[in-house]
């Protein structure tokens, strides 16, 4: 499996410039790309979270705001334009600090959140060869990274110098770490099985023998627990009470405004696709094409099957994640903290251990 | 240095003071709730009212009896048809004066819409505290069928201005009840979609049961009536107690809490109550159309309302509880003194009882079943 | 029971302790007799007056009596009485909070607007106005503030134009 990085090095070697000047113009290229990635997930998922929403509620969601004068269809994709309207008045809007506020890391925490979902999406897998660095310890990398953003969500809402932030912050930190670990159980048995932390062994793996979900009824309960943990993990409904709006006003963000709480935005969508598009190529097969399992199609239309198409299966599975997550959000009510920390540390974790020890056993079986 | 750490005059722990409001998403308006805390513990809450006193009661002193319904209205803006209707009876007690049968019926008829439309906001919000936001627009949307009612009554959405002393100030429009049957027809499957929504659902039952237990007797002794009262199991409604206009004429249930999901008198049956409410109001609005008889309705109205001198507790079933107007006269167009009996002003002085022990989540939870609304508390 | 029967079960048990008003029904107490009247409402097994309504405060117009009329009910026995007590600006009336915890907030809501105070009452302070108000508004004889920390009252429609 080559990366991105890997196919520009090579293209940029014939070229015979120095090294010191490659590298950095590899790595700017990269970091535009993952950016404009970012941002346009940003701007089209909240789109599509507030069209699901209106559905969800019998409403129409944004319909007026549109781009260029093309407003989009009358009944379903209405208002397309709104989300770029809310981004640029994010962007112009006063950015306030308040005076009591610790000023250097309040400023520094959004960047610190920015940047760990930012990281993140190098190790990324969008398809085969479709990687910016491809890692032998992919896995391990994604999980470390997305981690990074608590340390500024903690710094957020101890900063603000608010107590609705504080608690927020305090929610956040127990929560997150908490739910790490069965992400990391649940990571941890798909590893043990495909043997690799290279999410293109794993996949290779799944297309070997079968996509993990499928692959025994423990891997099936693992992909449960990681799924709602990774629901956890992202501070969304049910498990959003960092943010807890009706209780928390807004949780550690409270206090910000503008481009900064842009960031702590973009940075949530980020973080809802990474953790979709890793949950589709771990357990769902990644680029593998569903229809591969049931060798329906006729000759001419193999080429679906192929590598051809694996961003499209990728993102497909990734966006009915995201659609499911967003289902959640417009149906559940909220946990408590004390429940959610039962959920994590009597549910998930002990059946998580069960489940490596099962599969191991499983593995020797058969 | 380690021990230092573990020194408590070091690193101290201790109550930290939380004020949640008087802007606050959850205090359904402008209350403020002195919190004290020991991390998500609540130890000590105190509410602090008083942020929206509008004068209400000075204000009836300067005003004569038909211009005080407007200032009712603004009292419990969620359910102003009740408030008219409260005043207006205790107005009409003091005058002592009979009234047409139809506009008995049609009061009966608004009250109930209206009860069904104050509930509605009340389930709403309420799941809106707990997080869940879906059933809080579909119950508004549904509200929004019996505003258009409404309006078509008497032209306004929100403050009506509607029921008067002696009578009320429109007869009913034309195909008025027929849009009622039409409306009941719409609403009585919502129920069941709400349900279904949110009532059953687990993550809201693990959320409300067992939380904020209003012991019964704890309920009466703080004056909390309505549906939070209710709710504790007490069988206390003014409707079936002291019966009052044209209510005997009519066969309903009081809904009372079970203690289904938990304990007898947790939020979730507080909750559960106002949802059996709506469809026992739905009964009642059923059979008043079917037995309305014709009539004027301004037959009664009083050309001055000019009591005579005397006092007089008039009392009401709202949709929060029992409210009542004590009225003085001196005999002239103007009362003496109006003082009113809010029931959220109660149901609001038990939140510190029932909600110290609690999670702040709880707290909200507890908060949002008890369906305070701020105008009527403050007045 | 009706009111006559109320009165004369009362009157059995603490004998010239209630007085009638003529042509009301309707209980007047001195502030002196009241605690032991109300806690005999409150716990005689056939008054059972559990419910505490109202507390309604009243100015008598004179400048000197003031009133408060208790609304009660019985939510198990279902019957219904009022009582009055009145007092002259100063003297104070006992608190029944202790008894019926509903006293408290009504209680501190007819100090804060017509001033009457209760005695033992757990926290006897205003509720709705702020707490460096000056005055019970509901008092006859009140006169509004013009000014208030430094914002000019509004008193007539002139201030608006």
């Amino acid at each position: 499996m080559t990366s991105i990085f890997d196919s520009l090095q090579i293209t940029f070697s014939g070229l015979n410039l120095d090294l010191m000047i490659v590298l950095p113009a590899i790595a700017l290229m990269g970091g535009t790309v993952i950016f404009l990635l970012m941002a346009v997930n940003a701007l089209v998922a909240v789109y599509f979270e507030r069209k699901v929403s209106a559905f969800m509620q019998d409403r129409l969601g944004p319909m007026e705001v549109g781009i260029l004068g093309f407003k989009g269809g009358k009944r379903f994709w209405g208002g397309i334009g709104q989300t770029l309207a809310d981004a640029i008045k994010l962007l112009v809007k006063e950015d306030i600090l308040p005076n009591d506020a610790d000023r250097v890391l309040m400023i520094l925490a959004p960047f610190i959140i920015f940047t760990g979902a930012f990281l993140t999406f190098i190790g990324l897998p969008f398809a085969e060869n479709l990687v910016i660095s491809d890692f032998n310890i992919g896995v391990f990398y994604i999980v470390a990274m997305s981690s990074v953003g608590v340390i500024g969500i903690i710094l957020a809402g101890w900063s603000s110098n608010n107590k609705w932030s504080l608690y927020g912050a305090m929610r956040a930190a127990a929560q997150i770490i908490s739910y790490e670990i069965p992400i990391g159980l649940s990571l941890l048995l798909v590893v043990l099985v495909a043997g690799s932390l290279n999410f293109g062994d794993i996949v290779q793996w799944q297309a070997d023998n079968r996509w993990f979900i499928f692959h025994s009824p423990f891997s099936f309960l693992a992909f449960f627990i990681f799924f709602i943990s990774i629901v956890a993990e992202t501070n969304r409904t049910p498990f959003d009470i960092p943010e807890a709006e009706s209780e928390l006003v807004a949780g550690w963000m409270t206090e910000y405004s503008g481009f900064r709480w842009a960031l702590f935005f973009l940075s949530e969508y980020a973080n809802m696709l990474i953790v979709s598009i890793v949950a589709s190529t771990v357990f769902l097969g990644g680029w593998l094409s569903p229809l591969q399992m049931f060798n329906v199609l006729p000759e001419a239309w193999l080429f679906l099957d192929g590598p051809t198409l694996g961003l499209f299966w990728v993102f497909l599975k990734a966006i009915i994640l995201i659609f499911v997550m967003m289902w959640f959000r417009w149906t559940f009510p909220r946990l408590r903290v004390d429940q959610l920390m039962y959920l994590c540390w009597k549910v998930f974790i002990p059946f998580g251990l069960a489940n490596l020890f099962f599969i191991s056993l499983w593995e020797l079986l058969f | 240095m380690e021990e230092q750490l573990l020194d408590k005059s070091v690193i101290e722990t201790g109550e930290m003071v939380l004020n949640m409001g008087p802007q606050h998403p959850s205090t359904h308006g402008v209350l403020r709730l002195k919190i004290h805390t020991d991390g998500e513990v609540v130890s000590k809450i105190e509410p602090i009212i008083g942020y929206l006193h509008r004068c209400f009661e000075k204000h009836c002193e300067k005003l004569s009896y038909e211009q005080i319904v407007p200032f009712t209205d603004r009292c419990d803006y969620l359910a102003s048809m009740h408030m008219d209707h409260a005043y207006s009876l205790a107005v009409e007690k003091l005058l002592d004066i009979e009234l047409p049968e139809r506009v008995e019926y049609i009061r009966v008829i608004i009250s109930e819409l209206q009860r069904i439309a104050s509930h509605l906001v009340a389930v709403g919000t309420f799941g809106l505290d707990v997080g869940a936001i879906t059933p809080f627009t579909w119950t508004i949307r549904d509200r929004e069928r019996v505003l258009d009612l409404f309006e078509a009554l008497c032209g306004a959405r929100l403050l009506y201005n509607y029921i008067w002393p002696g009578g009320v100030s429109h007869d009913l429009p034309p195909k008025f009840l027929e849009r009622t049957i039409e409306f009941l027809e719409y609403f009585d499957p919502q129920i069941d979609e709400l349900n279904n929504l949110l009532t059953t659902n687990k993550i809201f039952i693990e959320r409300t049961a067992d939380v904020g237990v209003l012991p019964p007797e704890v309920g009466i002794n703080y004056g909390v009536t309505g549906p939070s009262l209710r709710g504790s199991g007490v069988n206390f409604d003014l409707r079936k107690n002291e019966p009052y206009s044209v209510y005997p004429n009519f066969d309903f249930d009081v809904p009372l809490g079970e203690g289904i999901m938990g304990t007898l008198g947790d939020s979730w049956d507080r909750y559960y109550v106002r949802v059996l409410e709506m469809r026992e109001s739905a009964k009642i609005i059923r059979q008043a159309i079917e037995q309305l008889p014709d009539g004027d309705v301004h037959a009664a109205l009083p050309k001055k309302v000019r009591p005579n001198a005397g006092e007089v507790y008039g009392r009401y079933e709202s949709a929060r509880g029992d409210v009542g107007f004590y009225i003085i006269s001196n005999g002239k167009n103007i009362p003496l003194r109006v003082k009113m009996r809010s029931p959220a002003f109660c149901n609001l002085s038990v939140l510190s009882e029932i909600s110290e022990g609690w999670m702040i989540s709880d707290i909200i939870a507890i908060l949002g079943s008890l369906d305070i609304v701020l105008g009527e508390i403050d007045r | 029971m009706t009111f006559s029967e109320i009165t004369d079960h009362i009157e059995s048990k603490t004998s010239g302790k209630i007085s009638l008003i003529e042509g009301k029904d309707v209980i007047q107490v001195t502030p002196d007799n009241w605690l032991e009247v109300a806690t005999l409402l409150k716990d005689d097994t056939s008054l059972q007056f559990d419910y505490l309504m109202c507390i309604s405060s009243y100015d008598k117009g004179n400048n000197k009596t003031y009133g408060a009329a208790y609304n009660f009910f019985s939510v198990q026995l279902n019957h219904y009485i009022e009582v009055r007590v009145e007092v002259e600006d100063g003297t104070s009336i006992p608190s029944v909070a202790g008894l019926w915890r509903a006293a408290d907030w009504h209680e501190r809501e007819a100090y804060d607007m017509m001033g009457l105070h209760f005695e033992n009452h757990p926290d006897l302070k205003r509720i709705l106005l702020s707490e460096d108000w000056e005055g019970y508004p509901l008092r006859k004889k009140y006169t509004e503030p013009d000014y208030y920390h430094g914002m000019p009252v509004p008193k007539d429609k002139s201030y608006w134009d």
